[in-house]
């Protein structure tokens, strides 16, 4: 096979799944949290783009399942498994969090990206995903790319540059 | 609200908003700048957030933001986006050093101050003009500045509003820099995201029902 692959994308508040050659990415990061959910066997992996922790924050039904950690990585477990990943050999990477603007003011929804990262990191846990590697918290917005083939997360900074993890 | 009873009466008395604020605004501008400043005719869309998103060139691209919130008989958030190329000229201009760049490791204060005191001018003037137009009581919170990624830093004032929506909508005014020499499409934009709630006394103050 000599196909270079494309790069499925994931908007906002958004998921979806790739297959190698393929990889995926979403943009744009800020107090937002990428979560890469992969089996170091298996070349097709998901990605969810958390925008808030918890759906009982919702003042409305909830239409986007994506948009939320405690519906957002359950619905994307569930859908590996159709892929035929167990959930139990799922590992995660995650990145994002972030706290773009500095506030005097303390106030919980100023705190955003830090509540992002913990709502994130408990629902792993409930699944008992371990998580093997992060990039989290800090103030700069990130673009993040997961290749399945290589199981490496490429993170874009505007002012601290490129890493993979 | 939100989706089913916006008319196109209502979308032009938001139209007139973006109009009289960000005239206001954009004058200030080219006072402060000594420059001449054109905006664009308001647009009002109610869009998704990747859509938002892609109004302000895509999520990736670099800007200079301002963000603040609003409190009072509207409360919504409010940003105004700079592309840093265009962010970069108008500072060098505003402290008259040539050298100023957002981009580099240690931006120096007077700087991003300046940026800051930009953003509190111009967020102020829409906010009052819009103020005075409407009899509405609006409190502009200390604007905060971030130099990042478009998406990065528009996703944090959609926080609030993605509680009750996956759409927004959005007023968006467009200003460019006309240069003699060569001309520009770069454009900055004024965003204006009245919460969900907050239309009803928007049109109210108005008397459009």
């Amino acid at each position: 096979m000599n196909t270079q692959g494309q790069i499925v994308k994931v908007g906002i508040a958004d998921m979806n799944i790739a297959k190698a050659p393929d990889k995926i990415r979403t943009s744009g990061l800020g107090s937002c949290v990428g979560v890469v959910l992969y089996d170091e066997r298996s070349t097709i992996v998901g990605m969810v783009h958390v925008m808030l922790p918890d759906s009982s924050l919702g003042r409305t039904e909830v239409v986007n399942i994506a948009k939320f950690a405690d519906t957002g990585i359950p619905a994307m477990v569930e859908q590996l498994k159709i892929e035929g990943i167990l959930p139990f050999k799922l590992k995660a990477k995650i990145a994002g969090g972030a706290q773009m603007f500095q506030f005097s003011s303390t106030k919980d929804a100023m705190r955003i990206g830090p509540r992002n990262v913990e709502a994130v990191k408990e629902y792993l846990k409930k699944y008992s995903i371990p998580i093997i590697a992060e990039d989290t918290g800090g103030n700069s917005g990130r673009t993040i790319e997961f290749d399945p083939t290589t199981k490496l997360l490429n993170i874009r900074t505007v002012n601290q540059g490129v890493r993979n993890i | 609200m939100y989706d089913n009873k916006i008319t196109s009466v209502h979308l032009d008395v938001l139209k007139e908003i973006g109009n009289i604020g960000a005239a206001h605004a954009a004058t200030a501008l080219s006072t402060l700048l000594n420059k001449k400043i054109d905006m664009k005719v308001p647009k009002v869309e109610m869009v998704s957030f990747d859509e938002m998103m892609d109004l302000a060139g895509g999520p990736e691209r670099v800007v200079a933001g301002i963000y603040l919130r609003i409190e009072g008989d509207v409360t919504g958030s409010m940003f105004f986006v700079l592309p840093v190329e265009q962010a970069n000229r108008f500072i060098r201009r505003l402290i008259q050093d040539e050298s100023f760049d957002f981009q580099t490791g240690e931006v120096s204060e007077i700087g991003v101050s300046a940026m800051q005191e930009l953003g509190n001018i111009l967020s102020g003037s829409y906010l009052s003009a819009l103020s005075d137009f409407t009899s509405l009581k609006i409190y502009p919170t200390v604007p905060a500045l971030s130099v990042d990624m478009v998406g990065a830093i528009i996703s944090f004032g959609l926080v609030e509003l993605s509680h009750v929506s996956d759409y927004v909508i959005v007023i968006d005014t467009a200003i460019n820099e006309k240069d003699v020499r060569n001309v520009e499409s770069v454009k900055g934009h004024f965003f204006l995201l009245p919460d969900p709630e907050s239309f009803e006394a928007i049109f109210k103050a108005l008397g459009v029902s």
